[in-house]
């Protein structure tokens, strides 16, 4: 998958009077903050929606929440060309294994290619992903698979630039046995915060909730976000 | 190397062997203080919006080599298909092919299957093409057309990342191109305002940016057809 054209140093041919300034030759990354909750019957996910090239926001209403099956979502972070490339990988293979098994698919399985690859691919991909969804063995699941390839299931994981702002709060703030509206709110909460401080997130906060029955998909825009006292 | 009688034909695809040579030339070159010539780049602004009866896409038309201004009347806005087209910033040599790779699949795709291409089809396989160059081919692209699903705009990138947006600009003309946009873009605009809001955007690239200039082109797709205006409106400093 990885192409093995590159030559060293050869990246930068013209480098000294360009016309074109050095955050345009940045690539595109999707510095976040993304997030995904787990309660009993699914799971909530939240992201924010700001797409990068070095100082210049390329795209303020990106959707960093991607499906991958009906009822399998994940969030991307890192690098936008490489998020979208293993995230098309990925929906191809889990539809395929779906067809095969007419079955829906588990979203541990999902979970399980994005490690392979992000494993595999380790040293040229920059991707940290969050694969939610809800299967009917073990009802609503979050794992994550951040930079280097580790698959771990948590109840609730936060990822992306802004998560290191939002620790101490989710990790004071989670209880489980949450409500889905409970959940929404905690999300929401997190991600504000997460987006006040982190420079390479904010726009709008975009939350989705997969149960059994569907997919809810909402949007929160900047001017509507819980206010914070400060 | 010893002679043959048969043909070699050269492999198909990308071929990068310069890219090892001009590395060696540039550090020779820079030892006697002289500088490498630099690959023509398309500083650039170009710009594309969605309005209710299709899009309107616009590019202005200078081509710079460094400092000196190579071409006055370059095409930016590339056709790729009848209903879909595509505006290059970057490298101009990779824009180009790009493109002509492009139009070239799409045509094979049409004549096979007997349907007409898809925005998202052009979409796909340029963001699978660059992705697997990861980067070393410089093309910025907006890609703009209507199809059965209806008006489409998206952005590829050099490494190969996708947005699909409504209205956007690219190049180093992008910022200022942007802030018109940003100001003047309602969702499903009449296509006289959509043509003056690219006109504008394109027009603030070219009076804020360097690499931005000369004329300006603007493509309008829609249902009906296309209506390839080229020029839209001449520079005030044209050769008499």
């Amino acid at each position: 998958m990885a192409a093995s054209v590159a030559v060293a140093g050869a990246q930068h041919l013209s480098s000294v009077s360009d016309l074109v300034p050095d955050w345009a030759r940045q690539e595109v990354s999707t510095g976040t903050t993304i997030m995904a909750v787990e309660f009993d019957g699914g799971v909530v996910i939240g992201a924010d929606s700001r797409t990068t090239t070095g100082a210049y926001i390329a795209n303020r209403v990106t959707d960093k929440l991607t499906p991958i099956h009906d009822r399998i979502f994940c969030c991307r972070s890192g690098s936008a060309a490489d998020t979208q490339a293993i995230a098309d990988a990925v929906t191809y293979q889990l539809g395929f294994h779906s067809i095969e098994l007419d079955e829906p698919p588990l979203v541990r399985t999902a979970a399980n290619l994005f490690k392979e690859m992000c494993y595999r691919y380790r040293e040229e991909l920059m991707a940290g992903i969050i694969v939610a969804g809800w299967d009917k063995r073990r009802g609503g699941q979050v794992y994550t698979v951040p930079m280097g390839g580790m698959l771990v299931r948590q109840p609730v994981s936060v990822g992306g630039s802004g998560s290191s702002y939002v620790y101490g709060f989710v990790d004071s703030n989670y209880r489980s046995g949450m409500s889905k509206e409970e959940c929404l709110r905690f999300v929401a909460e997190a991600l504000t915060l997460a987006m006040e401080r982190d420079g390479s997130s904010g726009g709008v906060a975009r939350l989705a909730v997969i149960t059994e029955e569907g997919l809810e998909r909402r949007v929160i825009l900047g001017n509507e976000l819980p206010k914070s006292t400060i | 190397m010893a002679l043959s009688y048969t043909v070699e034909s050269p492999s198909p695809g990308f071929n990068f062997e310069n890219s090892t040579r001009n590395v060696v030339f540039e550090a020779l070159l820079n030892e006697g203080k002289s500088k490498a010539p630099s690959p023509l780049k398309t500083g650039t602004t170009i710009a594309g919006v969605v309005c209710k009866d299709g899009v309107v896409l616009g590019a202005d038309t200078r081509a710079t080599s460094s400092e000196v201004v190579a071409d006055k009347m370059c095409a930016k806005i590339h056709h790729i298909a009848p209903n879909i087209y595509c505006c290059g910033a970057g490298t101009a040599a990779d824009t180009k092919q790009m493109t002509d790779l492009l139009a070239s699949n799409l045509s094979i795709f049409t004549m096979n299957s007997g349907r007409n291409p898809r925005v998202v089809m052009a979409m796909q396989i340029l963001q699978d093409m660059l992705f697997r160059y990861r980067g070393q081919i410089g093309a910025n692209l907006i890609l703009g057309g209507v199809d059965c699903t209806g008006n489409h705009l998206y952005t590829v990138g050099p490494y190969g990342d996708m947005d699909k947006v409504q209205y956007l600009a690219m190049g180093s003309g992008d910022l200022a191109a942007m802030g018109i946009l940003e100001d003047g873009f309602k969702p499903s605009m009449e296509l006289e305002s959509a043509k003056k809001l690219v006109r504008d955007a394109i027009h603030s690239g070219i009076m804020s940016d360097l690499g931005s200039g000369n004329n300006i082109d603007i493509c309008v797709i829609t249902r009906q057809g296309v209506d390839y205006i080229r020029p839209y409106e001449e520079s005030a400093y044209k050769d008499k």
